[in-house]
């Protein structure tokens, strides 16, 4: 009897690693889920933070894809090993703040470890050529297979016909004329793959898989790194912190993060201990968290920035109480700041 | 049969389900894991994440602001 392949998917919630796990499955080769946990990634966080998003969950798409295909899933934590990925991409940087070529080469990388330790055979991946303009393209195929180590392990099933046929097509694992050949940025072959198998409701992110790709959450990345002094560290709470609330950095030594709604402030009020906070007592008004080494003076002005956000805005005076690390507390009173006083660089 | 606890408190998912990952690991068949949250997001993922590797949610229970998941390792 022959031995019956294993082969990883790395599957991102997207349908492309769907459809590149399920074409492979359709061939009799047992097929499991890998997924890696970045930090960045859209799945979860943010959507559990916002009060507003509470009465109906988000799912998460790669534990979703993983049950209508019927597979397992393993979800690695990789937030400590991605820094040096995400810090000095030797590719660089894509639009925005995303390494998507180096994140390939490490995905792959990670799953090249784990089939040798799980014994399996091969990886799948759902890379589409000409897909993305930074790291899916006829160029950047070899690239990843080279850099990964995966070499010819790695089988790309959506678009191998347009590739030299890796080992498990010339072992025969699986066969090469049931691949496929998509290339370009259309959608239609996928869609029209997706109708025959009989997927619906699938996850199509437009950016990417992850916040690195957003504009915004890029650009407060880069400001965290500066206000620094460039020292690129970074812990998963920072990598939170930028997902919630209005950042408002008046100088380099300090910002200030105000809660935009109440599940933000709840969330938030998990980093007492970390940050000095803010909060308007004499009218009801957010919670800020002050985030560097404020004086005195900036204090002050973190104040009445609070209280611009408060429902105090338009009183001539509001209370704010401002608490210590170590739990101490003072009240000050502040006239709340106009809006035509914020200048709009302070807005990151 | 072991009772095992979790803390998940203060994690966003997917870290409850990573973690709870890893404790089941540790656990054998028939072992049960009692995980406490404050994600809601964990009233989905996990039982999913059970579902999918052949685990057996016993209950679950929402409280001001906690979530708890009672499960048993499958084999
Ligand atoms: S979008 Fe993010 S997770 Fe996806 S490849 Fe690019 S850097 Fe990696």
């Amino acid at each position: 009897m022959t031995k019956q392949r294993k082969a990883v998917a790395l599957i991102s919630g997207g349908l492309d690693s769907m459809l590149a796990a399920k074409t492979i499955m359709d061939q009799g080769v047992h097929v499991e889920g890998i997924n890696f946990f970045t930090g960045f990634c859209v799945e979860g966080h943010t959507h559990a933070i916002r009060a507003n998003n509470k009465a109906k969950p988000k799912r998460n798409n790669s534990l979703w894809v993983a049950e209508q295909l019927g597979i397992k899933l393993h979800i690695v934590d990789v937030i400590e090993e991605y820094k040096d990925v995400l810090i000095n991409p030797k590719h660089g940087y894509g639009a925005h703040m995303n390494p998507c070529l180096d994140c390939k080469i490490f995905m792959v990388n990670k799953a090249k470890q784990w089939i040798v330790e799980n014994d399996f055979d091969f990886i799948i991946t759902g890379e589409v050529i000409g897909q993305r303009p930074m790291s899916q393209r006829k160029s950047t195929m070899p690239i990843v297979a080279k850099e990964s180590g995966a070499d010819d392990l790695l089988l790309r099933p959506l678009c191998a016909k347009n590739l030299p046929a890796t080992l498990p097509e010339r072992e025969g694992w699986v066969d090469r004329e049931k691949l496929h050949e998509i290339t370009g940025r259309s959608r239609k072959p996928q869609i029209a793959m997706a109708e025959q198998f009989g997927f619906d409701d699938y996850s199509q992110p437009a950016g990417g898989c992850c916040f690195l790709t957003d504009a915004s959450y890029s650009a407060k990345l880069v400001d965290l790194w500066k206000a620094r002094d460039g020292d690129k560290q970074y812990d998963l709470d920072d990598v939170m912190l930028l997902k919630v609330g209005r950042h408002i950095r008046p100088e380099q030594n300090f910002k200030v993060i105000i809660a935009r709604e109440e599940g933000e402030g709840r969330f938030m009020q998990g980093y007492k201990k970390e940050f000095i906070t803010l909060a308007c007592v004499s009218h009801p008004g957010a919670l800020a968290l002050v985030d560097g080494t404020p004086s005195a003076e900036d204090l002050f002005l973190a104040a009445r920035i609070t209280a611009r956000y408060g429902q105090g805005r338009d009183a001539e005076q509001v209370d704010v109480s401002i608490t210590g690390k170590d739990g101490s507390e003072r009240v000050i009173q502040v006239k709340p700041l106009g809006a035509e006083e914020i200048p709009q660089e302070w807005f990151i | 049969m072991i009772k095992a606890s979790l803390n998940a408190r203060r994690l966003l998912c997917p870290l409850p389900v990573i973690r709870t990952q890893d404790k089941v690991k540790q656990l054998k068949p028939g072992d049960q894991l009692e995980v406490i949250c404050t994600d809601p997001g964990v009233m989905q993922d996990i039982p999913t994440w059970c579902r999918i590797n052949g685990h057996k949610v016993l209950e679950t229970s929402a409280g001001d602001h906690e979530y708890i998941i009672i499960l048993e390792v499958g084999a």
